[in-house]
């Protein structure tokens, strides 16, 4: 002891615990059940697509750190999530290398380009999701019945489609809940809609999982919990008003709840620490205002689902929000007016 | 929005207490060193100005050092011996100050010298301020700022409640917690001082729920023509700061760049407050004080009372560290200082002593860009936006820092503690502060020149 040097540092000499690593890794595990359930619902097509979307957010990533000449950042687990989450919004038989440009969108154009992790306006799942439902509106429309019998061995020949060829349409017999509703006004069984027994994106289907997985970031401290309760809430009782004036005209809000991406976008996109705000009422406004969109674009806009864009309209949003909601500085009576 | 009365304030955070392994354990005396080296800055203000020449001899609680102005406190002889060298020595914040080297006479007793005491019936308020600067007090909480000039209640204020801080949120230190157990006579003396210096018409002890012994005991020992409330409060750093105590305890919110007094309050450690009452009865001068010695790397881990000027060597020698010894920390793990070297010695706002192995310190590996996630805006008692006065930093964006309240923060380090990307905020604000601070001293150095 008395010939050595010792360290010192300022304090505090302690940290908690957390780290962003241990955070992202953490979002991986939420997510491992609602993609293999997807897997099991649409079989090979599925797993594939997840697979692709992934492997080809992390080589983006690296690629991009390389040639930057910075140090490579997929080992933060981030990509694997933007990549997950990107596979989980897009129909099971997407081809394959829509979804691998899927992949390289979100990566460079959704996070690389603002400065990469923590700098990213929106999230880069939906921005690359944006990006390939304008690109290819048919491919990414044509969906697929769950649970088709040889799912497990037969591959559909769509997701082999030849780059920039358009996929020969022959999956279209599955429309999902909230497109058939919409025109066709067909309502579908809640229980299937909670347990995801129903056609839709790979991800979008089984509501109960994504919960669970939510439930628990939330009870590791790893999730605001505001946002889907705020984003929830407000479809729940939204819609329920609606449903209460014209019951026939508006769906019942357990169907608004479970149908779709609302699920998965509540509680895994919306949730992206980054693109969200930093304060608790602030969280709060954000929930609420994209709430009140998927509702207003379901409803009353011309697409049948509209989780993406509200996010992302509500990740636009959350900047000025912050720059809104300031907590009172302990001591000062008023909030100062500050730009 | 309701608002629920929780005895406590906002925000905060829970690290692991480590209090266990000395809170059991009585305070010791501990032995003189065989030389004692004496700083004249142990305290906030100007340095002491001595009173000795080398080969001087003087007895333990003989006056060596007076006070240079107001804000200023005396110092006293630790030990019976010789003044050996006048020099500058080192400090912790790794400055040289003036000195006293003191060799102890091997025969040393315990003994004090008396002095004149203040008698706590007929002194007037400014003979026990007075009472009070002679001997030598200053803060034991650690901030070490001079005991009478913060119970000075300025023109026109005037002050309801004295608050005693038995608090003690920072992780390890137990020194307050001994001090309650073992000096309750001392406490309740002292807020009789206390409350004569000041003219507060109630007294609150806060105690943390973690130190239910010590509520007990005192609860059990209020003297019974004396008036005192003890308001336990949850555990949660950094509850022991002034002003959140203030808000725990009377739901008042300290004016933003204000003092306590603006509130009708005073705050005072319950360590001093002992001091207090055990020094000005006597007329005597602080020479030793109680410190936590604990962490990993200590063998004989407890709470030591040791005079003042102990050199830090000596102090581990004397309770044993473990060879593989890599941080030594003076004060909490939250707020305390990393010592550099160890010949420096024990000051008066020493409360703790904490030694850490390589392997018991985590530190990161890497810092990754703030990702927004809120754990600072959580966990800041001030309600300040620390991910944004990091992000200004990074910009060395200071005015606009200043704007975003930068001054307003008391460097607890909660933010740095909680943030996932591993950020040092705190590191960023006190470095912002300091360059703060110099800036405006500069601006008004020209102003007046100008004028």
């Amino acid at each position: 002891m008395y010939s050595k040097t010792l360290h010192i540092s300022t304090s505090p000499h302690i940290a908690g615990g957390l780290s962003i690593e241990v955070i992202m890794r953490n979002v991986v595990w939420a997510l491992v059940p609602v993609a293999l359930f997807a897997v099991y619902t649409f079989g090979l097509n599925a797993l594939m697509v997840l697979v692709t979307t992934v492997i080809s957010c992390l080589l983006t990533e690296h690629f991009l750190c390389k040639i930057s000449k910075k140090e490579s950042t997929i080992s933060d687990w981030s990509a694997v999530i933007t990549g997950l989450l990107l596979g989980l919004t897009l129909p099971p038989i997407f081809p394959l290398w829509m979804a691998f440009f899927g992949g390289v969108i979100a990566i460079a154009l959704g996070k690389f380009i603002f400065g990469g992790l923590g700098y990213n306006v929106f999230n880069p799942a939906l921005v690359s999701r944006a990006v390939l439902q304008a690109a290819f509106p048919v491919a990414i429309t044509t969906w697929f019945p769950a649970f088709t019998d040889n799912r497990f061995s037969v591959v559909n020949a769509s997701v082999f489609t030849f780059p920039f060829m358009s996929p020969g349409v022959d999956g279209l017999s599955g429309a999902t809940p909230l497109a058939a509703f919409k025109f066709d006004q067909v309502i579908t069984n809640n229980s299937d809609l909670a347990l995801g027994l129903i056609s839709g994106s790979t991800g979008e289907t089984c509501a109960v999982l994504i919960l669970l997985g939510g439930l628990y970031l939330i009870v590791r401290n790893m999730m605001n919990w505001r946002i889907p309760v705020a984003i929830l809430g407000t479809v729940l009782v939204l819609s329920g008003i609606l449903h209460l004036i014209d019951s026939q005209a508006y769906p019942s809000p357990i169907f608004m709840l479970f149908s779709g991406g609302l699920m998965l976008g509540a509680i895994f996109m919306a949730t992206d620490m980054v693109g969200s705000p930093i304060t608790s009422l602030g969280v709060l406004i954000y929930g609420t205002v994209i709430g009140i969109l998927v509702v207003v674009i379901r409803i009353w806009g011309g697409l049948p689902e509209g989780v993406m864009y509200a996010i992302l309209l509500g990740n636009a949003l959350s900047p000025h929000i912050d720059n809104l909601v300031k907590p009172r500085v302990y001591g000062t009576v008023k909030q100062p007016q500050q730009s | 929005m309701l608002n629920f009365r929780t005895n406590t304030f906002k925000n905060g955070i829970h690290p692991p207490e480590h209090k266990r392994e000395t809170n059991g354990l009585p305070i010791r005396q501990f032995p003189f060193a065989p030389v004692i080296i004496l700083p004249m800055v142990q305290h906030i203000g100007a340095p002491s100005k001595i009173m000795v020449v080398e080969g001087q001899e003087v007895v333990r609680g003989q006056l060596i050092a007076q006070a240079d102005g107001y804000v200023s406190v005396p110092m006293h002889a630790p030990v019976s011996g010789t003044i050996r060298k006048i020099v500058n020595v080192p400090t912790i914040s790794g400055k040289m100050a003036p000195g006293i080297f003191l060799e102890a006479f091997p025969s040393s007793t315990q003994e004090v010298q008396e002095g004149t005491p203040v008698n706590l019936e007929s002194a007037t308020t400014e003979e026990i301020l007075q009472g009070i600067q002679n001997a030598g007090i200053v803060g034991l909480g650690g901030a070490a700022f001079p005991t009478h000039v913060k119970l000075k209640i300025p023109e026109g204020k005037h002050c309801e409640v004295l608050i005693i801080n038995g608090i003690e949120c920072e992780p390890y230190l137990t020194t307050d917690h001994r001090v309650m157990l073992e000096q309750a006579q001392d406490i309740f003396t002292g807020i009789r001082y206390l409350l004569k210096a000041t003219g507060a018409t109630r007294v609150i002890i806060g105690i943390e729920a973690n130190k239910q012994d010590a509520v007990d005991h005192l609860e059990a020992n209020i003297p019974n023509d004396l008036q005192v409330s003890i308001k336990v409060v949850p555990v949660k750093y950094p509850q022991g700061s002034e002003k959140m105590l203030i808000t725990s305890l009377l739901d008042r919110e300290v004016p933003s760049g204000g003092l306590p007094i603006e509130v009708h309050a005073v705050v005072v450690n319950v360590a001093t407050t002992a001091e207090i009452g055990r020094l000005l009865p006597h007329g005597r001068g602080i020479q030793e004080r109680v410190i936590t010695i604990t962490g990993p790397g200590i063998k004989k881990k407890g709470n030591y009372l040791i005079p003042i000027g102990t050199p830090l060597r000596y102090v581990l020698e004397q309770v044993g560290v473990d060879g593989e010894i890599s941080e030594v920390y003076m004060g909490g793990p939250m707020m305390g200082t990393a010592v550099s070297n160890l010949d420096i010695s024990i000051v008066k706002g020493t409360s703790g002593i904490l030694a850490f192995t390589e392997k018991d310190v985590i530190r990161p590996e890497k810092i990754y860009p703030c990702i927004k996630c809120g754990a600072c805006v959580d966990a800041c008692p001030l309600f300040l936006n620390p991910s944004r006065l990091g992000i200004l930093a990074k910009f060395e964006a200071y005015d606009q820092m200043t704007e975003h309240h930068l001054m307003d923060c008391f460097e607890c380090g909660s933010c740095s503690y909680v943030c996932p990307a591993h950020i040092p905020l705190v590191q960023y604000f006190r470095l912002s502060k300091s360059i703060v601070r110099k800036r405006q001293a500069a601006a008004k150095q020209t102003l007046e020149y100008v004028q």
